[in-house]
């Protein structure tokens, strides 16, 4: 139905803009100089405000409407059944519309299938009205661009107007998401705050993490929501990574800029890209198939016992994902420090280590912290290798060949789990917005980092 | 402005510190110094000059080795640093630029303390047993510098925030501390106000008494004002070289006339 | 006091050129661990992709064996309509297992048969509908018909379950059958090398007894610990427990590994044969044995196919040995006697796999393809470009040409820079809170992959096309503006299209993250079992990466080698989308 109401405006609109541009070469009788915009503009003035103000209606009608039919919906169920909570209700909606879209639901009942004949009626009235009030509106809004039509008309400057309008509009685009992240992630949390009787505490600093086990009549238990065991875990592989990144990215970023020959350059850099190109699934994939039983094995083999899930595997894994972002982000910053320090350095009879280490690190050195700081926030987002290859129970320990678990293991395990989506959806969420937090707090700090350090420099 | 004064208080040494024979010097393809002999002497003050793009800067990159550190650069003919063949295999070019320090065009503190700028050349070069020995080096060199009055009581602050002409004679003090025989001066000049210049030029002909300084200029005033030997360079060739007030006065070539009357530059 | 041209002096002599040679020494080293770095980034390249490579050539060929199957008209098509409906609904997966049960008649029992059954895809009886379907005529024939191989029969042939060795014979072999086995005897010790095996094979067992009895010992020196520092006397009765028990443990494993020890290193001496030990399997006058009890000369064995004639010192012998012990692998000592036989009969056949290229989802290792993944990529695609291409390219040119420079428009530049580092788990929340959550798109469908991929990648092409407009030199911008051309004409007419090949490159690299990504998908859905190959962007779907995510989990060992051939894939067309980025930037590249 989007898809045929979608088309049908663009035909009104285009029909809109054939109308206008013939209509203004007819006013000035085929001389087009005199007017003040070409007959283009007509025509492209009349296709914007048509096809505009018949999609927005398309989009807020039909959205507004569908909306209303679902409270009218719920507010049938409840009526009929004042008894069940607000869930089973939903549950019993999303039924009727499985039955109406003879789809398979869960469960059937007359009153789902009264509710489904509802709906498809309901339904039938919301395309066929929204369609019509939107090819209505844009029909209106092409015959005021077209009666607008005249000599003096600056069709122009107005549809170059709202060309402006929507690139802005674009642009908003960008900030919405932003909004809806953070709406959307603190809308959930608060509801599971709520969950625990505002409990915070329990969540930040306890240390007993199967929020599933505890669930009653949709309600947790504020003891078994201690998100410490996660942070640990998440902070244990970050810091392997970290390890394995760190020196190899940043000795790869010095040897690339201050030692390497441009032969060495030229299939040493594309490799790095290589490795910064590779999806994420497909280092788990590497982790749990390749690197973990070579761990394991080898630890069996001088007596250690290591976890087949061990955050050893996934965190040099997920080092190995992060080398080329610190040694791409720290060769930009080495690169940038200015040859004259270079000069300065050599000309004083230092050798190029000496350089390097006295005078082009500590000069690039909060260009390498930000590196680092961006490295860690990806390391602690990442989500694939952890969910490949690291362990899924909650475990409070600093052993890195024992399996721990993750933030982001949890989100995933919390929405593909097989528990009521709104349940699982609370600690999910909250789980994410903490993430979306600390991620965003180092993702500024490192932008401004660099911000000052490019202002020394330029 | 010619300090007619200084001119005949020249006195030279005539003692040879830096000789060069057949120097050619090829940027990838360009052969950007053409059979170049030269013979600086000690304890004096040499100019390079001629108009820009002459190889002036890319010979002095030459004597202390500097070229090394571009990998389109190459460098043949002998030049000799007191009759040591100084692009000898066995001589190591770190150990030849503490012999012959180099002071750039631009000023170009690290971004450390005044006090680390100067004390980094002895460091590394382990010129000083202990830390008092060292603030001696370093108040020595800022003294030779004219700068230690400047900043004595800021020795903690960074050297990037002094004035441009306080930044070149900490650079001049820098090179100073490593305690060099030579010392190499690329246009030190030409990112200073008159009034900065006139300071380092001063200090340059106050280190005269202790260093063999080759300084390359393109002011032709400049050269007069400091150095007692020039060297006029055209298009990677060495025109001419000879006491200035010869050159200045007097140049055997008509190249160096033009440039000297303003024709070429 | 510090004589400064003293110091001089310091740079040349002995001491300066020790000196100097330990900062060389310093600089190599630096430079060294540069060398290490970028050599440990190689080496974990390497392994990364000759590990899935290796593994995903398994998947490149498929087996099949063929067996006569009896097409029954009674059992397909009663009444002769040859109506390829009725066809279909026949029971062709039990005139398979017939075709098995007639093949080899010998296998009885309820375990046997499924072993049997196990020998050929459950996919095959639907392949002989379709083509009974299709050629209603071969009803009642039995034809020579080319079953697909199970994935363990495959894998077998593949080699994955070990080596099957097979020993030399020279004596002349006797068989004397009986009520319950076979007894068999070779006229020279032939069964020795093979005994040899078996016994080789005892030594790793006792190696494994004595790593668990060196654990238990760990166990054990723990516990007296615990004992000597206990403090309670409920304290000192658990760990005094523990430690007999774990005593006890460690006395029993290391007599065992003992046991195996001397029965290895005994050049003689029968062996029983069990699960835990390498099979022996003997194939004569066109039967097969299973040894049980192996001696230099003579073993005992179960009769796996019974043979055709009697075996009374026959020249023409096989005697396989197998590298794991049944319980080590899973295909059983029955289906490779089976799968031998098939083979000898020339009935075994590995072609080509291009059942991976071409079809969907599926449970059976042996029938699972990429393409519907491959299809549900380019849907998803499809709609990232579509939503991601025209905003990012708008706003780029909004904020390049027309934002004013002020507070706001900083605001959504720090905004945008953001948003690029946000973990991607966090878009897969929004998209399945908003847009299934609000606006109702359809879950698992490409549409909804795609809105939440667009406005991931749609920081990456703002800030490539920005970078590409600003590119631009402004003196084309005055030229336009000269000639009386509007702002917007000449950013649309002028510096867009020279803008053009910057912003498609940055484009293709979004994109190609895009395809790579993986978690947001599994949050909004994708990663459902969808066997149907999607024909539009409202239809259930998945997607490469979520595939490959799905197919590692599997537990079926066949699993393994599609699941890295699907990498493969996936690694391929980034490969291609790069190489293309990288050429429109040669190709268009201007410097001003």
């Amino acid at each position: 139905m989007l898809f045929l109401g979608f088309f049908a405006i663009l035909a009104l609109a285009s029909a809109a803009y054939v109308l206008a541009r013939n209509r203004a070469s007819a006013v000035v009788g085929g001389e087009v100089s005199r007017l003040h915009s070409r007959p283009n503009y007509h025509g492209f003035l009349a296709f914007l405000v048509a096809a505009i103000i018949g999609w927005a209606l398309l989009f807020v009608v039909g959205g507004v409407w569908g909306i209303l039919i679902e409270r009218a919906m719920m507010a049938d169920i409840m009526a009929a059944l004042p008894e069940v909570s607000p869930i089973e209700a939903e549950l019993i909606l999303s039924d009727a519309h499985a039955i109406a879209d003879s789809g398979i639901a869960s469960k059937s009942g007359p009153l789902r299938d009264e509710i489904a004949a509802k709906l498809t009626s309901h339904s039938a009235l919301h395309d066929y009205g929204t369609l019509l009030l939107a090819a209505l509106g844009a029909a209106l809004a092409g015959f005021w661009a077209y009666s607008n039509v005249s000599e003096g008309w600056r069709a122009r400057n107005r549809s170059e107007n709202i060309v402006r309008r929507i690139l802005a509009f674009m642009t908003i685009i960008a900030i919405l998401t932003t909004v809806g992240i953070v709406l959307s992630l603190i809308f959930e949390t608060l509801n599971f705050f709520r969950n625990i009787d505002w409990q915070v505490h329990k969540y930040l600093f306890g240390t007993n993490w199967s929020p599933l086990s505890g669930v009653q009549a949709g309600k947790l238990d504020p003891d078994k929501v201690g998100a410490i065991p996660l942070f640990a875990g998440t902070l244990l592989i970050t810091v392997i990574a970290m390890l394995v990144a760190v020196p190899i990215g940043l000795f790869a970023a010095i040897y690339l800029s201050d030692f390497a020959g441009p032969r060495v350059r030229a299939w040493a850099k594309p490799m790095l890209e290589l490795l910064a190109g590779i999806p994420t699934v497909v280092y788990g994939f590497f982790a749990a198939i390749t690197l973990a039983p070579f761990l394991r094995n080898t630890g069996e083999s001088v007596g250690l016992s290591i976890a087949s899930e061990s955050a050893l595997a996934a965190g040099i894994v997920m080092g190995i994902m992060i080398i080329p972002f610190i040694s791409s982000l720290s060769d930009d910053v080495i690169n940038a420090v200015p040859q004259s320090l270079r000069d300065g350095s050599y000309g004083l009879g230092a050798t190029k280590a000496e350089t390097i280490r006295q005078v082009v690190l500590p000069a690039a050195l909060p260009g390498i912290v930000s590196a680092v700081l961006l490295g860690i926030s990806r390391a602690v987002g990442e989500t694939m290798i952890v969910v490949m290859a690291a362990g899924q129970g909650a475990n409070l320990t600093a052993n890195p060949l024992e399996a721990v678990t993750t933030v982001t293991v949890q989100i995933v395990m919390l929405i593909t789990g097989d528990t009521e989506a709104s349940t699982a959806a609370g600690p999910a969420f909250t789980l994410g917005f903490t993430l979306f937090c600390v991620t965003l707090l180092m993702n500024v700090a490192a932008q401004r980092i660099v911000r000052k350090y490019r202002e020394l420099y330029d | 402005m010619m300090n007619d004064m200084r001119i005949t208080e020249r006195t030279m040494s005539n003692e040879i510190k830096i000789a060069a024979k057949g120097v050619d010097v090829f940027y990838g393809d360009t052969h950007a110094i053409k059979d170049v002999d030269v013979e600086i002497e000690n304890k004096a003050v040499t100019a390079f000059i001629g108009p820009s793009g002459c190889g002036k800067s890319t010979f002095l990159r030459c004597i202390n080795r500097m070229n090394d550190t571009i990998d389109v650069c190459r460098v043949s003919g002998d030049i000799h640093l007191e009759g040591e063949d100084i692009y000898a295999k066995d001589v190591d070019p770190v150990q030849l630029r503490a012999r012959v320090g180099m002071v750039f065009q631009k000023p170009n503190p690290f971004p450390k303390s005044i006090y680390d700028n100067v004390a980094y050349g002895p460091k590394i070069h382990g010129l000083a047993r202990n830390k008092a020995e060292l603030d001696e080096i370093v108040e020595k060199s800022l003294r030779r510098a004219a700068i230690w009055d400047e900043v004595k009581d800021r020795l903690d602050a960074p050297g990037t925030g002094l004035s441009g002409g306080q930044q070149q004679r900490l650079c001049i003090g820098r090179a100073i501390a490593t305690a060099p025989e030579v010392l190499l001066m690329d246009e030190p000049c030409s990112a200073l106000d008159p009034i900065a210049t006139a300071q380092v030029e001063e200090l340059i002909d106050e280190l005269r008494a202790s260093y063999t300084v080759v300084i390359v200029t393109h002011s032709m005033q400049q050269a007069a004002r400091v150095s007692q030997k020039t060297a006029f360079f055209h298009l990677g060739n060495l025109v001419e070289y000879g006491n200035t007030d010869m050159i200045f006065t007097n140049p055997s070539d008509s190249r160096t006339e033009s440039y000297i009357t303003g024709r070429i530059g | 006091m510090v004589d400064m041209t003293a110091l001089t002096n310091m740079h040349s002599g002995s001491e300066a050129s020790r000196r100097i040679r330990k900062r060389r020494r310093a600089e190599t080293r630096l430079k060294a661990y540069g060398i290490l770095a970028i050599f440990l980034a190689a080496v974990a390249l390497i392994a990364l992709l000759s590990s899935v490579i290796f593994k995903a050539t398994a998947a490149l060929t498929e087996s099949y064996v063929t067996i006569p199957v009896k097409l029954e008209v009674a059992e397909i098509d009663p009444d002769v309509t040859n109506d390829p409906r009725i066809i279909r609904r026949a029971d062709f997966s039990g005139l398979t297992k017939d075709a098995l049960k007639t093949r080899f008649p010998d296998a009885k029992g309820r375990t046997t048969r499924r072993e049997l059954y196990d020998l050929t895809s459950s996919g095959a009886a639907f392949e002989l509908a379709e083509k009974v379907a299709a050629d209603p005529d071969l009803i009642g024939e039995t034809i020579d018909y080319q079953f697909l191989a199970s994935d363990v029969t495959d894998l077998y042939l593949k080699g994955d379950f070990g080596e099957v060795f097979d020993k030399p014979t020279n004596g002349k072999l006797t068989v004397a059958l009986s009520e319950d086995g076979a007894r068999l005897s070779s006229s020279v010790n032939d069964f020795s090398a093979a005994l040899g095996r078996v016994k080789d094979g005892l030594i790793d067992q006792a190696k494994l007894k004595r790593q668990q009895a060196q654990l238990q010992e760990n166990g054990v020196v723990f516990f007296e610990n615990a004992l000597s520092d206990a403090e309670t006397d409920a304290e000192k009765k658990q760990a005094k427990a523990q430690l007999v028990s774990r005593r006890a443990a460690r006395d029993a494993l290391i007599a065992e590994a003992e046991d195996l020890e001397t029965r290895s290193q005994s050049a003689s001496g029968a062996e029983d044969l069990s699960e835990s030990n390498r099979s022996v399997l003997v194939r004569a006058g066109g039967g097969w044995f299973k040894i049980t009890r192996l001696d230099t000369a003579r073993a005992e064995a179960d009769v796996i196919i019974q043979p055709s004639e009697s075996i009374e010192n026959v020249d023409e012998w096989r005697l396989l040995v197998t590298e794991l012990a049944p319980n080590a692998r899973k295909v059983s000592d029955n289906q490779i006697a089976w799968i031998e036989e098939l083979r000898e009969d020339g009935n075994v056949a590995t072609v080509f796999n291009s059942r991976f290229f071409t079809s969907g989802d599926s449970r059976e290792p042996e029938l699972a393809g990429i393409w519907g993944a491959v299809v549900g990529s380019f849907w998803t695609m499809v709609v990232t470009f579509a939503l991601a291409f025209p905003v990012g390219v708008l706003a780029a040119i909004y904020l390049e040409e027309f934002a004013p420079k002020n507070k706001i428009t900083d605001f959504i530049e720090v905004n945008i820079n953001n948003l690029a580092a946000v973990p991607s788990i966090v878009f897969g929340l929004l998209g399945l809170s908003v847009f299934l959550g609000v606006f109702g798109v359809p879950r698992s469908a490409p549409l909804a992959g795609g809105i939440v991929l667009a406005l991931m990648t749609l920081p990456t092409i703002i800030i490539a096309s920005r970078a590409a407009i600003r590119a631009v030199p402004p003196s084309i911008r005055d030229a336009a503006v000269g000639l009386g051309a509007s702002p917007l004409q000449s950013v649309f007419h002028h510096v867009l299209p020279l803008a053009m090949p910057g912003i498609l490159t940055g484009t293709i690299i979004g994109m190609a993250q895009a395809l790579g990504e993986t978690a947001p998908l599994i949050m909004i859905g994708m990663v459902a079992f969808i066997v149907d190959i999607p024909t539009g962007i409202t239809d259930s779907a998945s997607v490469l990466p979520v595939q490959v995510f799905r197919w590692s989990d599997f537990p079926e060992r066949a699993f393994e080698a599609r699941t890295a051939a699907a990498i493969c894939v996936l690694l391929g067309f980034l490969v291609l989308m790069n190489a293309f980025a990288v050429f429109l930037r040669k190709r268009f590249e201007r410097r001003w």
